[in-house]
């Protein structure tokens, strides 16, 4: 398959410009007679669907939480990029631009990264015009911060919740519009396949969560804003609901997964206590701000940090990254903490954790200082833990929190499959092989308020869409499936939870395609998780019936999905001869432990197409052309 | 750790539930009380039993799914902490804890400790934004905000929609979670144009939703996990009174879509 990613020709500066006058428009008194479906209602779902609705669609709205107001977006903590350059530091479109192809160690697509900044000025003003309570300096102006590998203060943030904040913006325009009647709102409704007719995506089947019951919804487009993959790994820093499966259902229908193995761990989480883990709690990045990251000196010293004097201590971040220091970016943090540790030098128990300390920024800025900034990080790192950050150093460690890689789309954020949109996390496209720090939100904004509304309108007025409504074969067909599934699953009758199977599928993960990744360890992986999958559907346990609520179902469907993803993620990582980004090949490292990327064979992006069933999937790519940057080597030293 | 856990037991909407007590042994004080949870379903599904229906989503605190009553307090013993946030420390060895769904009349059960709480959705779509089309708005610094009111909508603003004070009032009145996001916009120099209609029609659907009315017994801000004031609530108040002494909003037809 040949992968065209529509590029518009011209400047870079100028393609969107251009490109929105090339597209074809909906007549106004049209665009009521179309019907589009968005799945999931975090930043991109939310701001699309009212951002449509606001243009005069009709729109179905969905999520399997009980409000919108609950998609994952909502735990982002550390703030949204824009080039607004209020700081007069120098910052520019281009410099945004420039950082995050950079950031993403030149793995991105040009125009879309270019895009995205562009339009990330436009999503501030659109925030504050909502009421988004952004931080603000004494004369009533935004303030900003930098942030995670930016030199730049370009960060604007609603104390520790700017996530929560925006996607509270996105909600109450959603729900503005649910209340005008152009947006119909199916919360606790799952999404369990798409339905395509003629090739074009016509619908989606949904499980609804209280009922039971499965249904069909016919449409003239489908938009999938359902976020990232990283509950694969089993702990991450995800809500224990995020999921891949509408991904992976539309992914086994046509949509082509791109760069599955390009995933984010983030350097400052609080460290694992037991077993029973059920997720891993992110501490914002921004806390590397004023917390200087270090391990003993010596390995295996089990002194409290109070007692081990400044020359006994390796800050190791600023030592190896003299001028990033503390905010070097995120996959070169954590990797470095996962060497520490691996020397025998980390803290706390089990030693998988390094010090984040705050001792010198107290002293210089003063507790009431250090408090307003972070408190309530501070807060609730002390309620997981019962240790007083603001007098004993944070003990933290990497987790895994953003998956680059998702469905692949085109400049218009469509799949492979016609009529089938993918936003924000959910797809591949701005982030290469490692994201920069406050550029998700960016995103899934950048998609939802200002890329999908016009691009949608394109689709459909090139479509000429034959009518479709769910008495069509095709969505009784899907049902049939849905419904087989669901039954094998609850009539499997096997010994082990459905939790049981996804604890073995994500120590996998962590372990051969986590922080560093080997072709003999990817190896072993590949032909581990076949076998467990196979298990899984012979002896997974699920009890109850489907003709009701019934939360281990909904979730023995998620881990038979991320069992599927998880063997492909570490094909990618396999196939993948280089390092980059967040994917870091242990046979490709500079002699100083750096990741080695090799343009010539792996400047593309891996887009793996659906074979059928036990088949491999196939690889085609997308070369990646870089017209306006040049291919450097990443270095934050 | 071993505890004995009394839950209410509900096999759906229509049906009668009833408490029934689990011991729970092998407790570590280090285990959030949903972890605690997780723990003792894996076991109900081993024994081939139903395990206990309960929401929960981030699990750190923000998401607001999580809601549970605890020994008949809303969100346990730990004060401004949610119940996934709520660790087994804050028991003691032998405890018996009674844990029970949110219970308030605009909150019917679906199914064990697991509540319906659209409602809250609906008295946000009522009013609870800034009707701002995506597009058309100003610079960012165009409209500035002094600190002290930004602040202050924030404060507000931190409200997750967990429906604590609805199920901590003895009312069952939702006017803290209401009464936050009327604060929150109403501080903002944006919020204004839609300031008093918006307490207005969002008081109104607060009634609409059978929730209860508010007498000001402050168990709601005692129980919030975000600890939104209670002087929210003074401020609703002022801005309905203020529109109800305004002659009725004439609407004018709508043009276009």
């Amino acid at each position: 398959m040949e992968l065209n990613a529509r590029v518009p020709a011209g400047p870079l500066a100028d393609k969107w410009e251009r490109h929105q006058f090339d597209l074809k428009l909906v007549n106004p008194a049209n665009k009521r007679k179309f019907t589009v479906i968005v799945v999931g209602s975090g930043l991109a779902g939310a701001s699309a669907a009212a951002s449509m609705s606001e243009l005069g669609y009709n729109v179905q709205c969905f999520c399997f939480q009980d409000s919108p107001r609950r998609a994952h977006s909502i735990a982002a903590q550390g703030g949204i990029n824009a080039a607004k350059n209020y700081q007069n530091d120098g910052d520019s479109v281009w410099r945004l631009f420039y950082d995050t192809i950079k950031g993403g160690d030149f793995r991105a697509r040009e125009a879309n990264v270019y895009r995205l900044a562009e339009i990330s000025v436009r999503i501030i003003d659109q925030c504050v015009a909502q009421g988004v309570p952004f931080a603000r300096e004494y004369g009533g102006f935004l303030a900003n911060r930098s942030f995670g590998g930016a030199q730049v203060s370009r960060t604007f943030y609603a104390r520790g919740q700017t996530g929560q904040q925006l996607l509270l913006g996105a909600y109450q325009a959603l729900e503005k519009e649910v209340q005008r009647g152009g947006v119909l709102m199916n919360s606790r409704s799952e999404m369990l396949d798409i339905v395509t007719v003629d090739g074009r995506a016509r619908g989606i089947v949904t499980r609804d969560l209280v009922t039971g019951e499965i249904e069909s919804h016919a449409a003239d487009a489908v938009v999938l804003a359902t976020g990232g993959y990283g509950n694969v790994f089993y702990l991450s820093t995800n809500a224990r609901g995020c999921n891949v499966t509408a991904s992976w259902r539309a992914h086994r229908r046509g949509a082509l997964f791109a760069n599955p193995c390009f995933t984010q761990i983030h350097p400052t989480c609080i460290p694992v206590s037991g077993d029973y883990q059920s997720k891993l709690t992110l501490m914002s990045e921004s806390l590397r701000n004023d917390g200087r990251v270090w391990v003993p000196k010596v390995a295996g010293d089990q002194r409290s940090p109070d007692s081990i004097p400044e020359p006994e201590r390796d800050y190791y971040l600023e030592r190896k990254y003299p001028s990033f220091g503390n905010l070097a970016p995120r996959d070169i943090a954590s990797r470095a903490a996962k060497e520490v540790c691996d020397e025998g030098r980390g803290v706390g128990p089990g030693g998988r954790g390094v010090y984040l300390d705050f001792a010198a920024s107290i002293a210089r800025l003063g507790e009431p200082k250090i408090a307003e900034r972070y408190g309530n990080l501070f807060d609730m790192y002390q309620r997981i833990t019962d240790e007083n950050p603001y007098k004993v150093p944070m003990r933290i460690y990497p987790a895994v929190h953003y998956t680059m890689g998702g469905l692949w789309v085109d400049y218009n954020l469509m799949s492979t499959v016609p009529g089938l949109h993918v936003l924000g996390e959910a797809n591949f496209s701005d982030h290469g092989a490692n994201r920069l720090g406050a550029s998700a939100l960016m995103q899934g904004l950048a998609d939802g308020y200002f890329v999908i509304p016009l691009t949608i309108g394109d689709y459909l007025a090139n479509a000429k869409l034959a009518p479709v409504g769910t008495d069509h074969p095709e969505f009784k067909r899907v049902e049939a499936e849905v419904n087989t599934r669901i039954g094998t699953l609850l009539g499997s009758k096997g010994r082990r939870t459905a939790d049981s199977f996804h604890r073995e599928l994500g120590k996998i993960m962590w372990e051969k395609c986590g922080m560093a990744r080997s072709a003999s360890g990817l190896k072993e992986a590949l032909a581990r998780i076949p076998e467990l999958r196979a298990e899984f559907w012979s002896d997974v346990k699920v009890p109850g019936t489907g003709a009701a609520l019934n939360q281990s179902l909904e979730q023995a469907g998620r881990v038979a999905d991320f069992l599927e993803l998880g063997e492909l993620m570490c094909r990618d990582a396999l196939e993948r001869e280089e390092s980059c980004g967040g994917h870091f090949r242990v046979e490709h490292q500079t002699d100083d432990g750096e990741a080695k990327r090799d343009d010539s064979r792996f400047c593309y992006a891996a887009g793996w197409e659906w074979a059928g069933e036990g088949a491999p999937q196939r690889l085609n790519k997308e070369p990646l052309a870089f017209e306006n940057v040049t291919l450097s080597a990443r270095s934050y030293k | 750790m071993q505890i004995t856990l009394r839950v209410w037991r509900q096999a759906g909407p229509t049906t009668a539930g009833s408490m029934v007590s689990y011991d729970v042994t092998g407790v570590s004080p280090e285990m959030s009380f949903l972890e605690m949870l997780d723990v003792l379903n894996e076991r109900l599904i081993n024994e081939g039993k139903l395990p206990i229906a309960f929401d929960h989503d981030c699990r750190e605190g923000i998401c607001g799914t999580c809601g549970l009553m605890i020994n008949g307090v809303a969100h346990g013993p730990a004060k401004a902490t949610t119940t996934c946030q709520l660790h087994m420390r804050s028991f003691r060895n032998g405890d018996v804890i009674t844990v029970e769904p949110w219970r308030a009349a605009a909150f019917p059960v679906l199914a064990d400790l697991v509540v319906d709480r659209r409602a809250l959705d609906r008295i946000i779509a009522s009013g609870g934004f800034i009707s701002a089309n995506t597009g058309g708005a100003p610079d960012g610094n165009a409209i500035p905000v002094a600190k002290p009111d930004s602040d202050s909508a924030m404060d507000a603003a931190a409200c997750i929609g967990c429906g604590a004070c609805v199920a901590a009032c003895p009312n069952g009145s939702a006017s803290l979670f209401t009464a936050a996001k009327v604060t929150h916009l109403g501080f903002l120099p944006q919020g204004q144009a839609e300031r008093y209609r918006r307490a207005l029609s969002m008081v109104q659907q607060m009634d609409i939703e059978h929730f209860g009315s508010c007498t000001l017994y402050g168990e709601c801000m005692e129980a919030c996990p975000k600890e939104i004031s209670i002087d929210t609530i003074t401020r609703m108040n002022g801005d309905f009174l203020r529109a109800t002494a305004q002659p009725p909003v004439k609407e004018a037809a709508s043009a276009g879509i």
